[in-house]
């Protein structure tokens, strides 16, 4: 069998059963396999970012390990800033890139791009197959390495030579060495009762749960110590979802755009039991006023993890679903008490809110909000990155795992449509929407002819408000309203000084995104008023396809709450609803 | 506190692996005083030692981080270990004269540095021993005047079995 032939095999046996790619010189041995594979639905976006998000969308709506196929050199380089997204998100992907014949490696070859180099620190594991008889067992191993322990993107280089080579006594390997990695799964019992023992008798503990519950399916065993014990939950970004948004004791996302009942409920908890999450700045704020009164315990499956950012009294090492479940059976139940009746209070008093004036502009907020009437329970939100972001975690009613996906850790603008694209393809029975600002939807608007020519039903709503608004809004309130190169509509002829639109500026916004859309073959819509929202969100969410949503939003609407960056998690600044 | 730290990894010798390690540590923000990398016992094994100046903290986060690479089999920090030897190699050329060289051949009998070649104009010489006694060798070579010289970085190996 040839090494081409028997990547796809190996893939196959993977349970690999799509694949997002972009063909080119030296992966062309590979695609001529798969022009005779059924087995495998190849997706072909339109740029190689695309497709490593849209593997990444795939992973992160399905839980199985997304897969991404790429040229050499070109190829290879456009994949990275979906390798690094990965990565900071710890997503379980294997990325393929083809590269020159290993004769050729290190003289500059034609297409020829240092893979291994360029993504030694953005992959969880990288490796170049140089032999045919390697191809097997890297492959088998990429797939454990990413979806096993943390999860993460694996890449794996692939010249052309080695696709080609011939190797008559090929067979999948059924078992892996791999003697340096061995992740801790199950936690150790001591250190489990130690936690146990800790909650028993604190006063004031506080959940903190990431994105490790929904990467190992913990959701249910969360639930079940949220039951038995009645302790309060704020949840991160990348853990949205894990608890419904109405559970009587769940108190949003805490940290810079945080909910401030979340915030203050760490500034006053006496036990903080972070789950799966990895105490980003987002959140902590300078390290040495992060939960000083509190006692820090953290259930991680990765060690460094643990100790990393705050000194943790109790460390338990291993899978959040197995220690969980331990928990719940160890730990005494606890009644509400004091503490539940002040979060309560917080909860009521910090309510996120908006006024909506039917006659004025649409405030961005009410339209996402609006978007929760028209998607079934089941539907993916994902997001691209920026204010509509925050106010899509702050909004969007999020009632289930793998249900809301955002860039959180690398914050890639031009994730959202290609991810989207990718959860839509991975769970095809379920509504995928994509809520995303004017600039970033120009970042990967090529998909767009990607799902009109595939039919992925992609529901993007963009907020359009003229500006890159999260860059705005920080030069708004910390850079004296000097809207440097954030406003979408500055052109040479704009006065020096501009600091946005005061109803005089009559400046044409390019591009006309819902005649993008029609150009790619997608329906568009435009909502302009408040009043319109009902009836055309209705109409888009009934096409049977993709469609885009274009909603002119206030341009000038900040995201509150605010922590401004190095300032306490307590210091919270407000907008005019609070 | 800042202190130095040697560490002593244990990885598998595959293609990269030396580059993996020195450039977490890089990534991560750390200056690496020095490395040795060569084959061991097991040719598919490796040692690599570093050492690595950084707080109680930052060292355990490094260990840990280098301890996830796929191809690290083992990390030992060695620093707060009394059993272990370390050693470290250097060969220097110091400049002689009629007159010094005597003296500097007297010097290298006391650190017990071996001369290895003996010129008109200059002495090249070997030492093992630790950091500090190489350091005091130099610091009282300089006034003759150091040509050049070269050293190997930590060596180490815990008393106990690892
Ligand atoms: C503009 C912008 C603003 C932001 N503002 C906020 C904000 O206000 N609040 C906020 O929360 N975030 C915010 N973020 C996101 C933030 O940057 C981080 O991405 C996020 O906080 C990290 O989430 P996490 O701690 O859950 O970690 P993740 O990145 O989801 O990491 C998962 C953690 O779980 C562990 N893990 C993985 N699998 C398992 C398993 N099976 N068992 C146990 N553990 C496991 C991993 O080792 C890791 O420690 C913002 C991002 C952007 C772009
Ligand atoms: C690729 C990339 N470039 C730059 C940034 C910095 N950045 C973060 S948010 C933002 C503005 C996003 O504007 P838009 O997409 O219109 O969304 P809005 O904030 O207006 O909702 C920018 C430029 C980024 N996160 N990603
Ligand atoms: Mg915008």
């Amino acid at each position: 069998m040839k090494g081409a032939e028997i990547l796809i095999d190996a893939l196959i046996k993977e349970g690999v059963d799509t694949i997002f790619g972009y063909p080119g010189g030296v992966l062309i041995p590979v695609f001529d396999v798969l022009f005779s594979t059924k087995e495998i639905n190849f997706i072909l976006p339109r740029h190689e970012q695309g497709a490593a998000h849209a593997a990444d969308g795939y992973a992160r709506a399905t839980g199985k390990t997304g897969v991404c196929l790429v040229t050499s050199g070109p190829g290879a380089t456009n994949a990275i800033t979906g390798i690094a997204t990965a990565k900071l998100d710890s997503t379980p992907m294997v990325i393929i890139s083809g590269q020159v014949s290993t004769k050729l490696i290190g003289t500059d070859a034609f297409q020829e791009a240092d893979m291994l180099g360029l993504t030694r620190s953005i992959c969880k594991h990288n490796c170049m197959v140089t032999d045919v008889k390697d191809l097997p067992r890297t492959i088998k191993e990429a797939f454990h390495i990413a979806n096993t322990g943390r999860p993460g993107p694996v890449s794996i280089d692939l010249p052309v030579d080695v696709s080609n080579a011939d190797f008559p006594d090929y067979k999948y390997p059924e078992t892996i060495e791999l003697p340096g990695y061995k992740p801790v799964i199950k936690g150790n019992k001591k250190q489990i009762q130690k936690l146990a023992d800790a909650i028993n008798i604190a006063k004031r503990p506080l959940l903190y749960t990431g994105g490790g519950i929904i990467s190992s399916s913990a959701s249910d065993n969360l639930l079940q110590l949220v039951e038995k014990t009645n302790i309060p939950v704020a949840t991160t970004l990348m853990g949205l979802g894990s608890i419904p948004y109405n559970h009587p004791y769940y108190l949003g996302m805490p940290g810079m755009h945080g909910f401030a009942a979340a915030n203050y409920s760490f500034t006053e908890c006496d036990l903080l039991i972070a789950v799966g999450c990895r105490f980003d700045d987002r959140i902590t704020g300078p390290l040495n006023t992060f939960v000083t009164q509190a006692k820090v315990a953290h259930i991680d499956i990765d060690p460094a993890e643990i100790g990393k950012n705050i000194h943790t009294e109790i460390p338990v090492v291993g899978d959040a679903k197995l220690v969980l479940e331990k928990l719940v059976d160890i730990v005494k139940e606890r009644k509400p008490n004091a503490w539940n009746e002040r979060v309560t209070e917080l909860k009521e008093k910090f309510k996120l809110t908006y006024n909506q004036d039917e006659n004025e502009k649409i405030l961005p907020q009410y339209i996402i909000d609006s978007i929760n009437k028209f998607i079934p329970d089941d539907a993916i939100v994902v997001t691209d990155v920026g204010q509509h972001q925050m106010w899509s975690a702050q909004f969007i009613n999020h009632k289930h795992p793998r249900s809301f996906l955002s860039s959180g850790g690398l914050g890639t603008m031009g994730f959202g449509l290609p991810a989207a694209m990718g959860a839509a393809v991975g769970q095809p029975n379920k509504m995928v929407v994509n809520i995303c600002g004017d600039g970033g939807f120009q970042m990967n608007i090529q998909e767009l002819a990607t799902c009109a020519i595939n039919n992925i039903p992609v529901k993007s709503i963009i907020l359009n408000n003229t500006y890159l608004g999260m860059v705005r809004q920080w030069q708004d309130l910390f850079w004296e309203k000097k809207y440097s190169q954030t406003c979408l509509k500055q052109d040479p002829s704009c006065p020096p000084g501009c600091t946005g639109p005061n109803g005089s500026c009559n400046k044409q916004y390019w591009p006309n995104f819902v005649k993008v859309a029609e150009a790619n073959g997608v329906k568009g819509f435009r909502i302009e008023s408040p009043s319109e929202i009902n009836n055309v969100l209705e109409e888009a969410f009934k096409v049977d396809g993709p469609v885009v949503v274009e909603v002119l939003v206030d341009k000038l609407v900040n995201v509150f709450p605010m922590v401004p960056s190095g300032k306490k998690i307590n210091e919270i600044i407000f907008g005019d609803e609070k | 506190m800042k202190s130095k730290h040697t560490i002593i990894l244990t990885v598998i010798n595959t293609v990269g692996v030396l580059t993996r390690v020195t450039g977490l540590l890089a990534q991560r923000g750390y200056n690496i005083e020095s490395t040795i990398a060569a084959p061991t016992e097991n040719p598919n094994i490796y040692k690599i030692i570093l050492v690595v100046e950084g707080s109680a903290q930052n060292i355990e986060q490094v260990t840990k981080q280098l301890n996830k690479l796929i191809d690290t089999l083992k990390v030992t920090d060695i620093s707060h270990d009394n059993n272990f030897i370390v050693r470290e190699y250097i060969i220097l050329k110091v400049n002689v004269t009629k007159k010094t060289r005597s003296e500097v051949l007297e010097l290298l009998e006391v650190f017990s540095a071996r001369p290895l070649d003996v010129s008109q104009s200059h002495i090249i010489m070997e030492l093992s021993g630790r950091a500090k006694k190489i350091d005091r060798l130099i610091e009282l070579l300089k006034p003759y005047g150091i040509n050049e010289y070269v050293r190997s970085g930590e060596f180490a190996m815990t008393e106990y079995d690892m």
